[in-house]
């Protein structure tokens, strides 16, 4: 198993937003999260990567085998954990090619690896910017610095291109996003996609899940997942809405 | 308030019995101007003596810890030594630059390099030499620029200035090589220097001048420089100072600049290391269409203090000014920045702004920062602005969730930061230069010892230089 998480509570200002989840994540899978706004959503993929203020009060983080709860956010990205943000950070006078570099670099050297060559790197990033088709001047920008929001979010996916990960996390990365940009986030996850890694994609709307198909669906309301399914339960939510779960949680 | 004698501090003392003492060579062969400066200055820094707190332009100011200090106010000039010369290197570098030195106050050189004219007919060389040979000069411009009267430290630099630079470029002339000044002070006992300097540049002239303090030990030391600088119509001047002095040394660094028409300044001051720094911006905007670019950064740890005043008057109509001032203060760093801007009621379309952004890395790390605006005019554009704050925890955290370490994100955030003022520098060989000591500043790698030739910080290695120091 690589994401074990038993019996989650999380709190911000000691106030509780995640309250008793239990999620459990294999290689190879693609699982989606979605349920209403302020629910937990972002809350549980920020606890994941380790933010700090995001108060573990109970419960396990588990991945790949190790309890993650205290680590430190640079060394869960080494093991392997991304996050797609839901609101990239604009860095003034960082550019995307030197944060990338030191990113691709500073993974390699928690890996033991040399550093790459700064022929390879480039070459690299060509590859990876076609893939999420970035205009090569985005590149030589700041950091999300005057980017549009569909230029933010494609920048996220490439940077997982470039990094690699063995668990992405895509908080909310189709918000905001027209038909055309969805795409494109959805050709980039496809093809990264591997019986080695595995996704956790957080969403509002169904409609990405068509691009991104998922094996499992989960329903966070109040802190915990409420009910999980197939593919088929997006569809469901799509046409239903969430009232009737939430009815059935209070029941 | 006039001073009496028992409310003297000993620095004040000192001062006072300096000029005393050595009135025969502080008059000797004087040029009238300079004459006639010195004892107005004089009677001045008697009556008032060194700035307290009460004075609002002091009122955070740690200098007065100082006047409890007792310092040589100078020493006579040494005999040069060509060996010795070659202590001046600063570490900005390679990009076509002249380099003339000063050595505890005097202009250090051989007898015939004194004053020089460049084939181009720039002249540079020493204020003492300078005030014979173009007395002209002296009566437009010396003490004319500068307000000896603004406090006690330029009243006391104009009574007892011994040497300083003094560069004249002809009209027309564009000079192409940087004029570099390297200050330093090597003396065991504490030692006070007033350095006074005088630039002129003449109409559609050019100049980059670059302006390095640094140090070659620890030994406490007072610098008190004073820079007068005349910008004739449709002239450029780029001003570099960069200021790397050890921790022992209080540096008081006052340029007064008058710019006529059309006229263009840019100044950058990067303030990388030194115990107590104060840099002092005066720009008079005299003629329509001049324009002054002034910027800043600044890192200071441990109990150093870096304090920059920018005072720019519009003084005729449609001229431009800019100041951005940034910084980083670790430790127990304190600072002050202070920006005037004055409008007088004739400058109509003024375009002035002003900017000072601060990082303070600790919670016993300080800053004052005032930006102050006096307008007279009804046609201006003017804004102002100062930040205090920590480093973004949302940009640590984007860059560690990418697998950034900590203490690099930091350096990431804290370079990117003042980046937008060093992006600014023209010369890109001088840019890389300045981005690359920042970069090491912020790693804790640059040491004022490092580039040293004493490397008195290695205590095991055993100091040993062909030069012989003693002469110096």
């Amino acid at each position: 198993m690589l994401l074990n998480i038993k019996d989650l509570h999380v709190a911000i200002d000691g106030k509780e937003i995640v309250k008793g989840l239990n999620l459990s994540v294999n290689k190879g899978e693609v699982h989606a999260i979605m349920g209403p706004n302020g629910t937990g959503k972002s809350t549980l993929a920020l606890a994941i990567t380790g933010r700090e203020g995001y108060e573990i009060t109970k419960g396990e983080i588990i991945y790949d085998g190790e309890v993650i709860n205290n680590m430190e956010p640079d060394e869960r990205a080494n093991k392997g954990i991304f996050l797609s943000f839901q609101y990239p950070v604009e860095i003034p006078g960082v550019s995307m090619t030197n944060f990338m570099r030191t990113a691709v670099n500073a993974q390699r050297e928690f890996k033991g690896l040399e550093p790459l060559p700064a022929g390879e790197f480039l070459k690299k990033m060509e590859e990876m910017k076609k893939l999420v088709d970035i205009h090569s001047k985005l590149t030589k920008r700041s950091v999300n610095e005057g980017f549009s929001g569909g230029e933010k979010k494609k920048n996220e996916i490439f940077q997982m291109a470039m990094l690699e990960p063995k668990l992405a996390i895509l908080d909310e990365t189709d918000s905001g996003l027209d038909i055309d940009a969805l795409k494109v986030v959805a050709k980039g996850v496809n093809e990264l996609k591997s019986d080695d890694n595995a996704f956790i994609v957080i969403t509002h709307y169904q409609r990405l899940l068509d691009y991104i198909v998922p094996d499992f669906v989960h329903v966070i309301y109040d802190g915990k997942i409420v009910k999980s399914g197939g593919k088929g339960l997006a569809l469901e939510l799509e046409e239903k809405g969430y009232d009737w779960i939430i009815e059935q949680f209070e029941a | 308030m006039q001073k009496t004698g028992t409310a003297y501090k000993p620095l004040e003392s000192s001062l006072i019995s300096a000029f005393e003492d050595k009135q025969k060579e502080l008059f000797n062969s004087c040029h009238p101007q300079v004459s006639q400066s010195r004892k107005e200055a004089f009677e001045f820094l008697k009556n008032h003596g060194l700035p307290t707190r009460k004075n609002e332009k002091w009122k955070n100011s740690p200098f007065y810890k100082q006047y409890e200090e007792s310092y040589l106010i100078d020493l006579p000039s040494a005999d040069y030594d060509k060996a010795v010369n070659e202590i001046f290197q600063c570490e900005v570098h390679g990009f076509g630059a002249e380099t003339y030195s000063l050595l505890n106050g005097w202009y250090y050189s051989s007898e015939e390099k004194q004053l020089e004219t460049l084939e181009n007919g720039v002249v540079v060389g020493s204020m003492m030499k300078a005030q014979h040979e173009f007395p002209e000069l002296f009566d437009k411009h010396f003490n004319k620029i500068a307000n000896c009267k603004q406090d006690g430290f330029t009243a006391a630099n104009t009574a007892l200035f011994r040497d300083g630079i003094f560069i004249y470029v002809p009209d027309g002339v564009e000079v192409e090589n940087t004029i570099q000044l390297i200050k330093m002070i090597n003396r065991e006992e504490p030692l006070m220097v007033n350095t006074r300097n005088l630039i002129i540049l003449g109409k559609n002239s050019k100049l980059t001048f670059m302006h390095c303090d640094d140090s070659v030990n620890h030994f406490a030391s007072f610098i008190n420089t004073l820079t007068e600088v005349y910008i004739d119509e449709n002239a450029y001047l780029d001003v570099y100072k960069l200021q790397n002095i050890n921790d022992n040394t209080s540096l008081l660094n006052n340029t007064f600049f008058h710019q006529e028409r059309d006229s263009r300044l840019r100044v950058n001051v990067v303030s990388l290391n030194g115990g107590k720094i104060r840099n002092e911006l005066h720009v008079d905007l005299m003629g329509q269409g001049a324009e002054a670019d002034l910027n800043g950064v600044y890192l200071m740890d441990k109990q150093q203090h870096i304090d920059n005043q920018v005072y720019v008057n519009h003084l005729a109509p449609n001229c431009y000014s800019n100041e951005l001032f940034k910084g980083v203060l670790d430790e127990e760093a304190t600072g002050i920045f202070n920006g005037c801007i004055y409008v007088a009621r004739d400058a109509q379309q003024t375009n002035a702004f002003q900017r000072n952004n601060n990082i303070l890395m600790t919670p016993k790390a300080t800053i004052d920062t005032r930006p102050f605006l006096e307008i007279y005019a009804d046609d201006v554009k003017c804004s102002h602005g100062a930040t205090i704050g920590q480093l973004d925890d949302k940009a640590m955290f984007y860059l560690m969730q990418r697998g950034i370490s900590k203490v690099d994100a930091k350096l990431l955030l804290m370079y990117a930061f003042l980046a937008e003022v060093t992006s600014k520098v023209s010369i890109d060989a001088l840019r890389i230069s300045y981005e690359d000591m920042i970069k090491r500043r912020l790693r804790g790698e640059l040491s004022i010892c490092e580039k040293c030739v004493l490397h008195c910080s290695v205590p095991d290695n055993p100091i040993e230089f062909e030069i012989d120091m003693s002469k110096i």
